[in-house]
């Protein structure tokens, strides 16, 4: 492999320069969310100050050249995720309302009291939370497979878990908290031999790993732009077309009809029957132009260089006294959550602040995580393709500073 | 290193973090108040012996950060002997130093306690710093034996 141009992607992103309480930024918060390159920024306001308008309505050129670029970026979407059509790619705001949304259509439509949910352990809220909302308002029950104290799921259990009862399998792909990649065409061809649906929350994979929805032959996916170094307020709920085509639509408005009249109305063909109303536009276009930018970089040379950067942390904290890090799963992307003995994690978010460093101090939305693990919140430091080993020097200096400060 | 920190992370905070004060249970207390900071997920439990309207004793146990382990360590210390409405008021005048503008607190009146100023130029912590009084507010008030931040 050649060598990964971090200096030359740094330089593509234009808040990298800053500096934050007088120190240079070192920005380790990317499964929060993660910085835009100059490209990026560029496709919003080239498309705000030469382009826009309205998309799917007026008969006029910028209508036209909007919805040209729209479109365009719902077929860079496809490609980048190797759907079969652009049908099955519907723009949402996050993974968050991807998911609701399935939990509001599909699931009403497929799921009934008694019938089973599976999930695992190591979910974030956003796919714990609409099942049991779900759950509540049916009758179905929420069945959570187990992990283990390495942060990975016990295969076997979550096997044991799959009944003639299940009718949807809804698991994490990369979890945000621990950083373990679940062994997802395993669980998917175990749920396919029963003929269970299966969604893949790809919220921290996708910018970590190529996705290729067909050979994983998942039912679902879905993303959100913003950790793909794409705008917030946009993401992608990727469907098979037969299952998209059988659900009642999500919600009800402009775009996603094709006839209206008081007494009944006509809906219109897929993608735009999940698109009511009119969508984020620029976030979209963004989000194209985010894809671009992957691409000509190449999501596999991006997993390599992320690999090694996670193994360059992960020995440098292995010799730190008093850190122990939560989640050490044998197949793990770039996320290195830890606590230290004595200092809790709001201290070391703090502190490490100071010295311009951004990391995440909480409970990352997995509340049940920390409950295994039986800590109140972890420190997390997670990755992304513009960060260096320096940077990572400067995290483990910082880390050892404080612990000598609290002593 | 962390010099622009020493606002914050004042030599007393560090102290009250190792060894904080007060920090048992109390198998008699009067009032027995959980406090919650679902942000960070945060605990303490607030124990108070009452006398009348007189705070005679107090302690807690729970974990938390450096800065809301100070802060519930030095209460515990500042409001025995205290009665309702001096507590009440140290509330208001706490909330005031760690939310409001500078001029507005006399910082004489809190004594110890304003080793905590420095928390209002990190808008991120102040609820670490002021968990401990609303958890005390809510025992005072009876009102509830589980409070929370948000």
């Amino acid at each position: 492999m050649t060598t990964f141009p971090v200096e030359k992607i740094r330089a593509d992103f234009p808040i990298l320069k800053e500096k934050i309480r007088n120190k240079p930024l070192v920005y380790l918060d990317n499964a929060a969310t993660c910085q835009k390159p100059q490209a990026v920024i560029d496709s919003i306001s080239h498309l705000y100050m030469h382009e826009y308008a309205n998309v799917h309505r007026g008969v006029h050129t910028l209508s036209v050249k909007a919805t040209d670029r729209y479109e365009g970026a719902r077929e860079k979407v496809k490609n980048f995720i190797n759907a079969k059509s652009t049908k099955e790619i519907i723009f949402v705001k996050g993974t968050t309302e991807a998911i609701n949304l399935i939990a509001q259509t599909f699931a009403k439509a497929n799921i009934k009291k008694g019938d089973e949910i599976l999930i695992t352990a190591m979910e974030h809220h956003s796919n714990i939370v609409p099942w049991q909302m779900f759950c509540e308002e049916t009758g179905a029950v929420l069945k959570v497979a187990p992990i283990n104290l390495h942060g990975e799921l016990i295969y076997d259990e979550f096997e044991k878990l799959i009944s003639d009862k299940t009718k949807l399998v809804s698991v994490v792909h990369m979890s945000n908290a621990l950083g373990t990649i679940n062994p997802v065409k395993k669980i998917i061809a175990a749920a396919k031999a029963k003929d269970i649906p299966v969604l893949l929350d790809g919220a921290q994979a996708i910018p970590h790993m190529s996705v290729d929805v067909q050979a994983l032959d998942c039912d679902f996916y879905a993303f959100s732009g913003h950790k793909l170094y794409a705008p917030s307020g946009i993401g992608v709920l990727y469907g098979k077309q037969a299952l998209l085509e059988a659900m009642p639509p999500y919600q009800g408005g402009g775009d996603m009809i094709r006839k209206v009249t008081f007494e009944e109305t006509e809906y219109n063909a897929l993608p735009y029957k999940f698109e009511a109303g009119t969508p984020s536009i620029a976030d979209v276009v963004g989000l194209g132009a985010a894809i671009d930018y992957l691409s000509e970089i190449g999501m596999d040379n991006i997993a390599a260089y992320e690999a090694e950067l996670l193994d360059y942390a992960t020995e440098k904290a292995k010799h730190i006294e008093g850190l122990r890090i939560i989640g050490d799963a044998k197949e793990k992307g770039a996320i290195l959550s830890f606590v230290l003995d004595k200092i809790h994690p709001h201290d070391i978010g703090t502190m490490l602040d100071s010295l311009g460093i951004a990391i995440r101090a909480g409970h990352h939305c997995a509340m049940p995580v920390m409950d295994f693990f039986e800590v109140p919140a972890t420190a997390r430091a997670s990755f992304a393709m513009y960060n260096t080993k320096e940077e990572i020097d400067v995290l483990m200096n910082g880390i050892e500073q404080l612990i000598e400060v609290f002593g | 290193m962390f010099d622009d920190l020493r606002d914050l992370y004042q030599e007393v905070i560090f102290d009250h973090n190792r060894n904080p004060r007060n920090f048992r249970v109390m198998d008699d207390a009067d009032r027995q108040v959980e406090g919650f900071n679902p942000l960070c997920g945060d605990r303490l439990t607030l124990f108070l012996k009452m006398d009348g309207d007189v705070i005679t004793d107090a302690s807690f146990q729970g974990s938390g950060c450096a800065i809301s382990t100070a802060s519930v360590s030095l209460m515990t210390e500042i409001v025995k002997g205290k009665t309702e409405a001096e507590a009440e008021t140290l509330f208001t005048q706490f909330h005031e130093m760690t939310t409001g503008k500078e001029e507005d607190v006399n910082l004489e009146a809190i004594g110890k306690l304003a080793v905590l100023a420095g928390v209002r130029e990190y808008p991120a912590r102040v609820k670490c710093a002021t968990l401990a009084w609303h958890t005390l507010d809510a025992a005072l008030k009876n009102e509830a034996n589980s409070i929370s931040t948000e």
